[in-house]
């Protein structure tokens, strides 16, 4: 891909308009998003596409309204009377922000990952199970056949296939982190959200899990939200750069981390501050 | 490199504080001793004068005439079964449910806040309150006393207790859990039953055998609900034998019979309770270390 030529924003904004996401599909389209809880704002403005089939991430200091951004992408602060977004998010041609969007539908096509592995107080074939037999009817051997299958996407398979009547409690923190991913991706959606994902584990269960990443990325669109800028540089296709709230530069992974147009981003990868 | 500079070791003052500290274990060991003292006096009262009633016929006979020999409280034991058992059945789902209102539904509402205060006001009740109030709902409109009457006044001591044992359960449960539920789509009911009621169903089943323990205990209620019954009877409609009544009348009867059988009676009820709170302590210990 050719550099790309990046607007300088009004009101710390990205123009969205002029990145290579244009070339691709976008499977989410952000437009001024802002976002309050109660009376604090916590996104400014934020425009931007996520494209389909590749894995963005998002990266910046504490506070920076990362991990605000993606939980607005699957309606999580509904859950908080408090917070509210205005703005609009466009998956698959609607707003999801609507009052008229089944929130619970939404969910269902975009997962979340969280940073704490919490697996249900279930076995660990009804852990996968619980999210499936809310939308769908299959019957005992096709979903088996769908429990095994996003085990293996999860590369769990191998560690649990002689104990999937035990209960998800009792796999270790990495394996819990993989039984979350294998629950998420068992419902089939669309995008995948990872709340730093890999942030409670141990190295060797982060690398399995950014393999993972790889992997699935070939069959969804993956949004990450990482502390860890390697983990950014290794994994993602496109990463976004934020700070207090505001998108502030945003295009391909290459460019970003080795030629940022911004100085506030440089500062920021090169560890000047943040 | 200048050698440390040396703090003089204030002698006084660490055997001031080695003092406090010996006096201080003392009081706490005194204060144990008083309190389990008094338990086992209690405890072993019961098992000299009641363990002894408690044969076969104690647990087969009905209540004798006064003064006749033999009987046992075959029928006051069934009945406490069945008041307490219906009682069981009423409280149990309606506290459980108002738990997950309050800890997943209301939270921090006007009504939310208002069931609780009135949940804590219900639960320091006295128990001869809702006995007189529900002598004066149930048994004088229809004007005699009955098995049901007993078990609708028991379930209103026990149900403050398991919807405040359900919340404070509920409440234990992390918010990410229930996140992760919302995240794939659940609706907020199948959320609440399916995975946070389920992740603390140890500790909501110990709150419900907490409660029954108390309801098997309670006297004052049934005095005016079901009163007693000298015969043997399984008619919930009519007044019905129970335990803490019977061991009442008989122990403030001057029949020598009657009164060891009223011991008998209050060993079962201390065993019964006994069994209850350590079967409870077992249950919810093993969930926690699931």
């Amino acid at each position: 891909m050719n550099a790309i030529t990046i607007n300088t924003p009004m009101s710390g904004s990205y123009d969205a308009s002029s990145t290579a996401v244009q070339d691709m599909e976008a499977a989410l389209k952000v437009r001024n998003l802002d976002f309050y809880y109660g009376k604090f704002q916590g996104l400014k403005k934020v425009n931007m596409d996520i494209a389909k089939g590749k894995v963005t991430a998002f990266i910046g200091p504490s506070g920076c309204g990362k991990s605000t951004l993606l939980r607005t992408f699957n309606r999580m602060f509904d859950l908080y009377p408090g917070q509210r977004a205005e703005g609009e998010i466009v998956l698959n041609g609607r707003n999801i922000l609507a009052k008229e969007q089944d929130v619970n539908l939404l969910r269902a096509k975009v997962g979340m990952v969280f940073q704490k592995p919490t697996p249900f107080p279930m076995t660990i074939f009804e852990n996968i199970a619980f999210g499936v037999r809310l939308y769908e009817n299959l019957n005992a051997r096709d979903m088996a056949e769908r429990v095994e299958w996003s085990l293996r996407k999860a590369a769990l398979w191998d560690e649990v296939k002689e104990k999937l009547n035990q209960s998800g409690l009792s796999l270790s923190g990495g394996q819990q982190q993989r039984l979350c991913i294998a629950r998420t991706v068992a419902v089939k959606p669309e995008v995948l959200l990872l709340d730093e994902p890999t942030s409670a584990l141990d190295p060797i269960s982060t690398a399995k899990v950014e393999e993972l990443v790889n992997e699935l990325k070939a069959d969804y669109t993956i949004a990450i939200v990482t502390h860890n800028m390697q983990q950014a540089a290794r994994i993602s296709d496109f990463t976004a750069y934020m700070y207090l709230g505001e998108l502030i530069e945003f295009g391909e992974t290459n460019q970003i981390f080795i030629k940022p147009a911004k100085k506030a981003t440089e500062d920021y990868i090169t560890g000047r501050f943040g | 490199m200048s050698a440390l500079p040396q703090t003089p070791f204030n002698t006084g003052l660490y055997k001031r504080r080695k003092i406090t500290n010996v006096i201080g274990l003392a009081l706490s060991f005194v204060s144990v001793t008083i309190g389990l003292l008094g338990l086992a006096w209690i405890l072993w009262t019961l098992a000299v004068n009641g363990l002894s009633a408690l044969n076969m016929d104690f647990f087969t006979k009905s209540t004798p005439a006064p003064g006749s020999a033999g009987g046992g409280m075959a029928n006051a034991i069934v009945g406490s079964l069945m008041i307490v058992g219906f009682a069981t059945l009423i409280s149990t789902p309606i506290g459980i449910l108002a738990g997950i209102y309050l800890s997943e539904f209301g939270k921090t509402s006007k009504f939310a806040q208002a069931t609780r205060f009135v949940v804590d006001i219900m639960l320091s009740a006295p128990s001869i309150v809702v006995g007189l109030f529900v002598f004066a709902l149930a048994v004088a409109t229809v004007k005699h006393f009955s098995g049901w009457a007993g078990s609708l006044a028991l379930s209103l001591i026990a149900i403050p207790v398991v919807v405040r044992t359900t919340e404070n359960m509920l409440a234990l449960v992390p918010g990410s859990l229930r996140e992760a539920a919302f995240a794939l789509g659940a609706p907020r009911w199948k959320v609440s039953l399916a995975v946070t009621l389920r992740a603390v169903k140890g500790g909501v089943v110990t709150g419900v055998l907490l409660a029954v323990a108390r309801m098997i205990g309670e006297t004052a209620p049934l005095l005016f609900t079901a009163l007693n019954n000298q015969f043997f009877s399984t008619d919930m409609s009519r007044p019905m034998a129970n335990l803490p009544v019977v061991i009442y009348n008989f122990a403030m009867s001057p029949y020598e019979d009657w009164q060891k059988l009223a011991w008998g009676g209050a060993a079962l009820i201390a065993l019964i309770v006994l069994t209850i709170n350590i079967l409870a302590r077992v249950l919810f210990r093993s969930k926690l270390q699931a």
